[in-house]
């Protein structure tokens, strides 16, 4: 890796660390709950972006982060950071096993999709109904700020958690898209059968990237439920995280490093602008995220960061 | 020494019998070629060979050992490379790119594969295009990519399908002397071909498909005269009347 493929990532991260020098709470609550997509849309990019396995059902692997690590803590007692880390690895469990499911079976394109929306789907009744989920009702986790308990009294603490873990994993794609597993993702998404006849193991490198992804995606749901202290159903397993995921990876620009942060800051950004200036309209921030979306596919297929580059290099040309 | 047999391979496709018991020889270090009038069952031969499907009866033996349920990426492995007779390019990647991920197989290592992917682009003359996007390539170059990136895999054997059809005459003529490199160096070559030049200039031995069954196979220049293969092309009879008509079009 050289130095100079690394930059844009720690100008970014660096810059959203030093925040909590001058923002005010009501910015840094913004930063964290945009960051918290980040991470997760990072986690949807590794599969979708760089693997071409398109997922609308992600909430299952965020879901299964959030609840692990609340369950872990409330009913077992668990510490919180070790909770955390079984959190991933649940999470990442669940991807492997709903890879294997789908991909073992060949779904692709539109019937994955449809079936990782069926196996969140499944998740949300299941955590509805259940009795150690907490049922409707949802699950508290007790409030006992300090570091020990992966609280914080202020949220700079989450910012630079969320912000450590999206460093990690920006890291760790950057290393992946410069490495033979990268090479091997993208070319099971550009054309399998080719693939195969130049001896990638198709079902493995799915298997792994979805794993990753879980991992990765489960990260978000783990400080989900440690920033918000609270889980539901319909939030943890909710369809809306599925979406919000998908939309900040491609908006921002699929198969790239920065594209899900960009993307998921961008989108935020804008979302709370419009619930500010139109706030009586419920879900109006919902509606302007569907038209992004449409016009990102139409007009920008290579999201936010692909426009940036193409800027900077007619710029070059100048 | 045989590098690949194919034994007695049948493939059925519901009522279709596409490929009928046919066996095939290639000897290693051999340029092989297989041909036969269109519809014959090349191509689905090829993909027996290469594991993309699994025959019905009979068994492929590459190097001495029974690889016939195995997988096409294990294959690859082994050392058969496959090119597609309709190209499939990774379209959104360069030419480097493309060629990068047939290196990776043997090279774990960013610089070496991508080392592998220069130094085999050089070989099949796509140095020049190296970042070119894949889908801005002429049908030539798409070709010439399908080359090189089953070449950077470093295989012991290679199934060409059809590399040269679509290309004009002084593009064949330029490719020709690529693929008897590639032959030098050691790689045994199995080639779908219907570029009655290129075989006769290049292989040593052909075999004959028809209708799923082998009908001829020899040296290139007794196979063409075969009047089994001629009418297997051209119909029945088609051999008796070249011969009244004196030979003069044969």
């Amino acid at each position: 890796m050289k130095p100079r493929d690394l930059l844009p990532l720690l100008l970014l991260l660096g810059a959203l660390a030093l925040t909590p020098l001058f923002a005010s709470n009501l910015l840094l609550n913004f930063l964290v709950s945009a960051l918290i997509i980040a991470l997760g849309a990072q986690g949807w990019n590794l599969l979708g972006g760089y693997g071409g396995q398109l997922s609308f059902g992600h909430a299952a692997l965020f879901g299964t982060g959030a609840y692990a690590t609340a369950i872990l803590q409330v009913k077992f007692g668990l510490n919180a950071w070790l909770a955390f880390a079984c959190g991933i690895a649940l999470a990442a469990l669940a991807g492997w096993i709903i890879g294997y499911l789908s991909f073992r079976a060949r779904l692709r394109g539109s019937y994955f999709a449809l079936v990782t929306l069926a196996f969140a789907e499944v998740l949300r009744i299941l955590a509805n109904a259940a009795d150690f989920t907490g049922g409707a009702a949802g699950l508290l986790i007790k409030l006992q700020p300090g570091l020990a308990n992966f609280q914080f009294a202020s949220r700079a603490g989450y910012l630079w958690a969320v912000l450590a873990c999206i460093l990690v994993v920006g890291l760790m794609t950057l290393w992946i898209d410069r490495g033979r597993f990268g090479a091997q993702l993208v070319a099971v998404r550009e054309n399998e059968d080719a693939a195969r006849a130049l001896g990638v193991d198709v079902l493995a490198t799915k298997l792994r990237a979805i794993t990753l992804s879980g991992a990765i995606t489960g990260a978000a749901g783990c400080l989900y439920a440690q920033n918000f202290l609270y889980l539901d159903a319909s939030i943890a397993y909710g369809t809306w995280i599925s979406v919000e995921l998908l939309i900040a990876a491609i908006v921002g620009g699929l198969g790239t490093v920065l594209g899900p942060v960009i993307g998921a800051l961008a989108l935020h950004g804008l979302g709370e602008v419009t619930k500010g200036l139109l706030g009586w309209l419920t879900g109006i921030d919902l509606v302007l995220f569907g038209i992004i979306l449409i016009a990102a596919v139409a007009f920008v297929p290579s999201g936010l960061v692909g426009a940036l580059r193409r800027l900077r290099m007619r710029g070059a040309a100048r | 020494m045989s590098l690949l047999i194919l034994e007695a391979l049948s493939k059925r496709f519901g009522g279709l019998l596409a490929v009928d018991n046919a066996s095939l020889v290639v000897r290693e270090g051999s340029i092989t070629g297989l041909i036969g009038p269109n519809g014959a069952g090349k191509t689905t031969l090829f993909a027996l060979a290469s594991g993309f499907l699994e025959p019905s009866s009979g068994h492929v033996i590459f190097s001495g050992e029974d690889v016939t349920a195995e997988e096409p990426h294990l294959r690859a492995r082994r050392g058969i490379a496959r090119t597609f007779q309709i190209v499939q390019p990774f379209q959104g990647l360069t030419v480097r790119e493309n060629i990068a991920v047939g290196a990776y197989l043997r090279h774990a290592g960013r610089d070496a594969a991508l080392a592998m992917a220069e130094s085999v682009a050089r070989e099949v003359g796509l140095a020049p295009l190296l970042d070119t996007p894949a889908a801005a390539l002429t049908v030539a170059g798409r070709k010439r990519l399908e080359l090189a990136r089953a070449l950077a895999t470093q295989p012991r054997l290679l199934l060409l399908d059809e590399v040269l059809a679509g290309l004009n005459p002084s593009e064949v003529r330029d490719i020709l002397p690529v693929l008897r490199g590639i032959r030098a160096r050691g790689v045994t070559i199995l080639m779908i071909e219907h570029v009655m030049q290129a075989v006769m200039n290049l292989c040593d031995h052909v075999h004959v498909l028809a209708q799923g069954r082998m009908i001829a196979e020899g040296p290139p220049r007794a196979v063409c005269n075969d009047p089994v293969v001629i009418e297997a092309y051209l119909g029945h009879g088609a051999a008796a009347r070249i011969r009244a008509e004196g030979g003069a079009h044969a």
